[in-house]
Parts: structure tokens; C-alpha cells; sequence
């Protein structure tokens, strides 16, 4: 017992830093915005030492309940990343509405998500899923005093909880007919043919998470609440609950029902459908979006779609390709929804409407070229770094014999470009917009753009082998 | 003799009919509220209907988080509900059309 607890620091830090958090909010007031923001951000650092210092550890601990191992541990860095970026862009865009709960709702689904992302076992998936799922209700309606704030939050709550029941209801079929809540246990009772509640289980659990990944058919959810919640918060749920919610779906089908056999045909179809379904409809549903929060929801849907092409594959590869993609989206999207709030106009309101961006590229050329790299890199327009992980996506989807899939992807991929580089012709070659737009943003924002912006430039590139090699030992876990 | 099978039909229709309370009824969010706590309680039919015939104890640990975390879920439920209310003044479903697309 106490020497599992050893391997499982980052848990252990973020669980006593979250709460310490609280307490300074609590004792210290809303208003020491410094302070407790520096812990949770310190927090979130320290965790992500400790997953270092972790790595190369292959364990499962508090009997077989948490696996500790690269898999986890490559997700785990990306969780704790962005919550970072998340945490430290907050206060600006709150202002005087600040209060500490922010700091520690995004700690504590931070500790869910890795819990989520390491779980090898079915009552840990439930259980580090709602801790993230209870701190994002929160989240989304964290501006109280906002119509669509609240509202965003009611049909998250609402619609996340059917979710959870829905995954819940396969996790009791999963557990009643294989007698185990372990995932090899359930894997083992999946070799042979699959029994018919086994296909229920499946059925109901991969609809549960895919509600989580806003996958389509249960994305209904994402449009409205990525508008109505705050921006940091939708910067939040548009990067790392989707790590951590894939990195579970990548665990939940190789560990718990199987890379082969008949189990494997069983799920594979199912996500098969998902991913084709989610990359057409995320490309075409973001065609006349005016409000750029909503078109950044559509994207998110379509590159999900595309990450569930290199899971469909069932191989290594495939699973090396969606973590690829994972890393090099976060750092996409986050970089897109801080050009979001960047701009203010003359009233201090956010501007969110696509069109007030025309001509942006005149008053602020580097904003304009940094968000026109992301979008193209969202487009994966080849020189950019985003056509790498797509580029792996496919081959892995090639190599597994799903040639049409691959096809289909590439197909779409063009269809979606559309509405990525109809953005960057309004930012480049439309006539200035009436409204005047400033630029509102600090320099610690400024240099995450910038910084984000250059690595998915041509610098990307130079890290492939090693993000390679990052990738293969996360994924050789397990296969 | 009441079997496993009995159980599991029970729960299914309970299942079912949180899902259908969740999208059928167009008047009130609270009555969704009270169908996710069907769903759930259906969840833990199952967990503990299973637990009993295979002679495994999981199940009803697992139902007790199910219950614990069910209660965490209704408590910010019904807080966003009064927040919700406080803005709009209604708790009625089709008035949550705020935004669209």
C-alpha cells in the first residue's frame, strides 16, 4: 500500500495542491487573484515533474485499479500543459469576476482526467470521468451573471449526465457478463466469440465516451456550450478533457475489449462510424458559422473524427498516430482560442463574430499571420506541422487495410479546408471593418501564440523523431 | 423464482424510460433531473442484480460510488438550475435557446 503510493505522486499532488488551492480562496478572499493562482499553477508544474520523474516505471497499483506507465504518462503532460495555459489566461478575461474556485475546479479535473487517462479498470474509469465531468459543469457556467454562460452549463450538465448513464449502463452489462471489472479480465472473456450483452456493454460504453470526445452522434452538446462558456473555459474543454477522454477510448478498446479477434471487429466498426460520421459532419456544420467559438466546436468535432481514423486501425501505429495528432491539436486549438481573446472591441467585449476580423491583417499583422497558421495547420495545408499527424493517420488507417476510411478522410479534409481559409481571406483580403478592434492581450499570451504559431510552423519538424520516439514507448504499452 | 433475467428487464425499463423522460418531455428541466436519477438507479439494479448471482462483491462497490458520485451530480445539477432560473426566470426546456446553429 505504501509503496503504491509512491507511484502516484502527481495524483497525490494535485489532490492536496487542489485543495490547498480551495483554502486560500476560502481564507485569503477572491481578490489575491496572485496567490492562488500561483499555487494551482505550481501545482500543476510539480505534477508534471513527478509524471516525469515517473517515467520509464511500469506499474499497476491499489490492485490493479491505476496503471502507471508511459501511456499515462505521455497523456498525463499534455492534461497538465494545457490546464496550465488554461489557469494562467484566466484572471485577464474575468477581471473583477475572479474567484479562486476557477483555479481549483481546473486542478481537480485535472487530477480526474489523469486518473481517466491511467485507469485500468472499470470503477477507476467512472470514477476519475466524473471528477472531471462535475468540475466542467461547473466551469461552463462559471460566469453566473450570463445568460448564455448559464445556459451553456444547464445543457452540458443535462446532456453529460445521460452521457454518464449511458456509459455506466455498458459498464454494468460489461461487468456482469465477463464477472470483472479489470480490463484484462473483461478483455479475457472477450476472446472467444462475443457474447451478445459483452456487444450491448460495448455498444453503450464507446457511445458514453464518445459523448466525451464529441464525436458525432453525440456532439450536440459541443457547438453550444464551446459559445456560451467562458473563453478560458472552452480553451479548456477544447484541449484537455479531449486527450484525456481519447487516451481512456484508445485504453478502454486496445486494453479492455482487445486488438484482435472478434472483439476487435465488434468495435471497430462502431468507430468506424463515428469517425466518418464526425469528420463530415464537423467539416460541413462549420460552413456559415459566423461566431468563431461555434466554428472552432466544429473543428474540434472534425479533428476528432480524424484521430478516430488512427484508432479505428487497431494497430501500434494507429495508436502512435493518435497521440501524434493529440499533441500537436492542443497545442493547435489552444493557440486559436487565445487569438479569440485577444480582441476586444471599443466597448472592452470580446469580439467573436467572424466577420468583425475583416481586415485584421492591416492593424495587427502578427496576430493575423499567427492565427492564419493555425488555421492552415487545422486545414493541414503540407507545409505546416499540422499535416503531419494526418499524414500518420492515414498511413496507419492504409496499413491496417482501411484504404476507403483513409480515402474518405483525405476527401473531407479538403471540404474542411474550405472554411479555414475563408477566415484567412477575411482577416487578409477583406476591407477593414467599421468597429475598431484592439488588440487587449498581455505579453505572457502574446508568447504562447507565438510560441505555439512557430512550432506548428516549418520548427515542428525538427521534433518528429523525438516525438516519435515519445509516442512508440507510450503506445508499445499497450500492445 | 425471480432470476437475473428478471432483474436486467427491470432495469432495462427503467433505462429506457430515463432516456425517453430526458427527450420526450419538452416542459420541465427538473423532471430531467429526476430522470437521470432513474438511469442511475437502473445502473445500480443491474450492478447489484449481477453482484448477487455472480457472488462477487465488486458490484456492490461499485454501486455504492455509482450512488455517492449520484448525489455530487444532483447537488451541481439543481445549482445550475437556480443560477439558470435567476438569469431567465424559467426552468421550462424550450427556453433554453439562447444560442443556435
Amino acid at each position: 500500500m505504501t509503496a503504491d503510493l509512491a507511484l502516484i505522486w502527481p495524483e497525490l499532488i494535485l489532490t492536496i495542491g487542489g485543495l490547498i488551492t480551495l483554502m486560500i480562496g476560502a481564507f485569503a478572499g477572491d481578490r489575491r487573484v496572485g496567490l492562488y493562482q500561483a499555487v494551482a499553477l505550481l501545482v500543476l508544474a510539480g505534477a508534471a515533474v513527478a509524471v516525469v520523474a515517473l517515467f520509464g516505471t511500469e506499474a499497476s497499483v491499489f490492485s490493479g485499479t491505476l496503471a502507471v506507465d508511459g501511456f499515462g504518462g505521455f497523456a498525463k503532460l499534455i492534461i497538465y500543459a494545457a490546464s496550465f495555459v488554461c489557469i494562467a489566461i484566466a484572471p485577464r478575461y474575468f477581471g473583477d469576476t475572479m474567484r479562486a474556485e476557477y483555479s481549483a475546479l481546473i486542478v481537480f479535473a485535472a487530477l480526474g482526467m489523469g486518473i481517466m487517462a491511467s485507469s485500468r479498470d472499470l470503477m477507476t474509469l467512472y470514477v476519475g470521468l466524473e471528477l472531471n465531468s462535475l468540475a466542467s459543469y461547473v466551469l461552463a457556467s462559471f460566469m453566473r451573471g450570463d445568460d448564455r454562460s448559464s445556459e451553456a452549463g444547464l445543457k452540458y450538465f443535462v446532456l453529460g449526465a445521460l452521457a454518464s448513464g449511458i456509459l455506466l449502463f455498458g459498464i454494468s452489462l460489461l461487468y456482469g457478463f465477463s464477472g470483472t471489472t479489470d480490463f484484462a479480465g473483461v478483455a479475457a472473456a472477450m476472446t472467444g466469440e462475443v457474447d451478445i450483452g459483452l456487444l450491448f456493454g460495448i455498444v453503450f460504453v464507446i457511445a458514453g465516451l464518445a459523448f466525451k470526445i464529441s464525436a458525432v452522434p453525440f456532439h450536440m452538446w459541443t457547438p453550444d456550450v464551446y459559445e456560451g462558456a467562458p473563453t478560458p473555459v472552452t480553451t479548456f474543454f477544447a484541449s484537455a478533457p479531449k486527450v484525456a477522454a481519447m487516451a481512456l477510448l484508445v485504453r478502454v478498446l486496445i486494453d479492455a475489449m482487445g486488438a484482435e479477434g472478434p472483439a476487435l471487429a465488434a468495435w471497430q466498426q462502431i468507430i468506424i462510424f463515428l469517425s466518418l460520421a464526425s469528420i463530415i459532419l464537423g467539416a460541413v456544420g462549420a460552413i456559415g458559422q459566423k461566431n468563431i467559438k461555434r466554428l472552432l466546436a466544429y473543428s474540434s468535432i472534425n479533428n476528432v473524427g480524424f484521430m478516430l481514423i488512427g484508432l479505428a486501425a487497431g494497430t501500434q501505429q494507429g495508436v502512435e498516430a493518435v497521440l501524434t495528432y493529440l499533441l500537436v491539436y492542443v497545442v493547435t486549438t489552444i493557440g486559436a482560442f487565445l487569438f479569440v481573446m485577444q480582441l476586444r472591441d471599443a466597448d472592452g467585449r470580446m469580439v467573436e463574430s467572424i466577420p468583425a476580423y475583416a481586415g485584421l491583417s492591416k492593424r495587427q499583422p502578427g496576430l493575423a499571420a499567427a492565427m492564419a497558421v493555425f488555421l492552415f495547420s487545422l486545414a493541414a495545408i503540407p507545409p505546416l506541422f499540422g499535416f503531419w499527424p494526418k499524414y500518420l493517420v492515414f498511413e496507419a488507417a492504409v496499413n491496417a487495410g482501411l484504404v476507403p476510411l483513409a480515402f474518405a478522410g483525405v476527401v473531407v479534409s479538403v471540404i474542411g479546408a474550405f472554411y479555414y481559409i475563408a477566415i484567412v481571406k477575411t482577416m487578409y483580403f477583406d476591407d477593414e471593418a467599421e468597429a475598431a478592434i484592439r488588440n487587449d492581450g498581455s505579453r505572457v499570451e502574446g508568447a504562447v501564440i507565438a510560441v505555439s504559431a512557430l512550432w506548428l510552423s516549418v520548427i515542428g519538424y525538427l521534433f518528429i523523431p523525438m516525438l516519435a520516439v515519445a509516442a512508440a514507448s507510450a503506445a508499445s504499452v499497450l500492445f | 423464482m425471480i432470476s437475473i433475467g428478471h432483474y436486467l428487464a427491470v432495469s432495462a425499463v427503467l433505462f429506457t424510460l430515463g432516456v425517453l423522460g430526458i427527450f420526450i418531455n419538452r416542459k420541465n428541466i427538473i423532471v430531467i433531473l429526476m430522470a437521470i436519477e432513474l438511469i442511475l438507479l437502473a445502473v445500480n439494479i443491474n450492478l447489484v442484480a449481477f453482484s448477487a448471482a455472480l457472488g462477487d462483491l465488486v458490484g456492490q462497490v461499485f454501486a455504492m460510488f455509482v450512488l455517492t458520485v449520484a448525489a455530487g451530480e444532483a447537488a451541481i445539477g439543481l445549482a445550475i438550475l437556480v443560477i439558470y432560473f435567476r438569469g431567465r426566470g424559467t426552468i421550462a426546456v424550450d427556453d433554453a435557446n439562447r444560442m443556435k446553429g
